[in-house]
């Protein structure tokens, strides 16, 4: 059964007459995993800050279901090294109970880490950790910023696959931001190639050969390994795919 | 004499108890210069108190609230570098407060004691300001304590879990304006953030988890107000400046401890 999480209409922003995003609509079902791919300064950020809250739009409208729970994994943590705290501790403030932390921990394979300083953890490990932290608060709405930082191609993999997982346990849906082009692709329902505003969007091995897609980020990174049986001529695949309306520089 | 040594004792004390928390999260949070910067502007306190005729800890306390609300809205600018920005206001303020105080000579004003604390003068009426700041400020800082944490480690993760980042950010700046206008008469002006700082790092190397970094800060501080005023008093070395150097010291054999 899905249902609407949060519908974005017509969204513009601008810094201090710096137009960051405009015209952007988006909407977010649960079990679905949408992938914002774009280059720096695109406007990914500002959108996943309006996605949470911590942005208010210039213009146009959010609407939130009324029981949206967002769980939210940021890009990076900076913990200055004199804070000593362990991975236990880190979550407890987000839930203080222990055993709903042990759970957490299982579900994203990292249990044996509970007692280890936040600071000592790998790249991998960080990212699992903040996901645990992100699903303690049972969220129906999974916002992660950049998941597969900092991890290695045999990791990224392995996160892409939890992260599949925990849609499917938690029935919730997923906003995902990436840089990556390949591995996400794999992972994802639908793709929002933004730059500030939506080139294209659609399923991942359509958007790849829309036009505004290469044009953003080149023929040469074909996003998607595994070949379908699709025509790579543009008009063809007109079924899942929207251009965007603008133009590019 | 006794009585001027136990009054300074409880004064130290009463500052160092407050100063080991407060301490522990200016180091977590990077804000060393931001205290520093706020405690040189204490002096503008003070001379805006004796121009004014008010009480020098209230005056204190609002003018270091309101460089913290000047230097918030300046960093949201964001056009000058942080670190820039708080050099610049730390020390024009300090020298405002010099300048303003120079030009009232009619007042007599003990400016070394201002700058490098004064800890032997201590009325009875300090203490019991110092302890009830004191003990304000560490109710607060307990009832706020995991709120506090969780935006030192991130604020937007705070912030999306439905922590008030502003209000607590807000309140913590008040504990460190709170902290500056009671330590100023123990370690004075100039020396207040090393009060703030060395003993936390110190307290690091010890610590397993932020409590115990906090209430270590604490203790380390106490240690070297004990140490500092013996000194003072057996080698008749200014105050204020004995309790950091001992606070240094203690940083100092802290590194002997390996990691």
């Amino acid at each position: 059964m899905k249902s609407r999480l949060i519908e974005l209409n017509a969204i513009g922003h601008a810094f201090r007459g710096n137009r960051v995003l405009s015209d952007v609509s988006l909407t977010i079902e649960t079990g679905q995993i949408i992938t914002l791919i774009g280059p720096n300064g695109a406007g990914k950020t500002t959108l996943v800050k309006i996605v949470l809250s911590l942005l208010k739009p210039d213009i146009g409208t959010v609407t939130r279901a009324p029981d949206l729970r967002v769980g939210y994994m940021p890009q990076k943590l900076h913990i200055d090294p004199t804070l000593p705290i362990t991975l236990r501790r880190f979550l407890s403030l987000a839930e203080p109970n222990l055993q709903l932390c042990l759970n957490a921990l299982a579900e994203v394979g990292i249990e044996k880490l509970i007692e280890m300083p936040l600071q000592s953890l790998s790249g991998g490990e960080m990212q699992r950790a903040l996901l645990a932290r992100a699903i303690l608060r049972k969220p129906n709405l999974l916002v992660l910023d950049e998941p597969v930082q900092g991890v290695d191609v045999i990791g990224q993999e392995g996160l892409y696959r939890l992260i599949g997982q925990l849609r499917d346990r938690l029935d919730c849906g997923v906003l995902m931001v990436s840089h990556d082009l390949h591995l996400v692709m794999s992972a994802t329902d639908e793709v929002i190639c933004l730059n500030q505003h939506v080139c294209c969007h659609g399923h991942p091995d359509q958007v790849s050969t829309n036009p505004a897609f290469i044009e953003l980020f080149g023929s040469r990174t074909a996003p998607y390994t595994h070949h379908h049986d699709h025509s790579h001529d543009s008009d063809d695949n007109s079924g899942n795919v929207h251009s965007g309306d603008g133009h590019h520089d | 004499m006794i009585e001027i040594l136990l009054y300074a004792l409880l004064a130290g004390l009463g500052v160092a108890m407050v100063t080991g928390p407060l301490g522990a999260f200016i180091v977590w949070r990077r804000m060393a210069y931001f205290g520093d910067t706020l405690a040189h502007s204490s002096l503008l306190g003070v001379a805006l108190a004796l121009l004014m005729s008010i009480n020098p800890t209230l005056s204190v306390i609002i003018v270091c609230l309101v460089l913290a609300l000047i230097l918030v809205v300046l960093q949201q600018q964001q056009n000058l570098a942080s670190d820039t920005l708080l050099g610049i206001l730390s020390h024009t303020s300090l020298a405002i407060g010099l300048v303003a105080i120079s030009l009232m000579p009619s007042v007599k004003v003990d400016l070394l004691g201002l700058l490098f604390g004064d800890l032997l003068t201590v009325t009875a009426q300090d203490i019991l300001i110092i302890y009830g700041i004191g003990s304000a400020s560490i109710l607060l800082m307990i009832f706020l304590w995991r709120p506090l944490l969780s935006i030192t480690i991130h604020e937007e993760l705070a912030r999306v879990e439905g922590i008030p980042v502003t209000a607590v950010r807000s309140a913590f700046m008040l504990m460190i304006a709170l902290e500056i206008a009671i330590a100023m008469k123990v370690v004075g002006i100039l020396l207040i953030t090393s009060l703030l700082v060395i003993p936390a790092a110190t307290a690091r190397r010890f610590a397993r988890t932020p409590e115990q970094m906090a209430l270590l800060a604490s203790l380390m501080g106490c240690m070297a107000v004990i140490c500092g005023l013996s000194s003072s008093w057996f080698l008749d070395t200014p105050a204020g400046p004995s309790i950091v150097l001992c606070a240094g010291g203690l940083f100092l054999l802290s590194l002997l401890k390996k990691q």
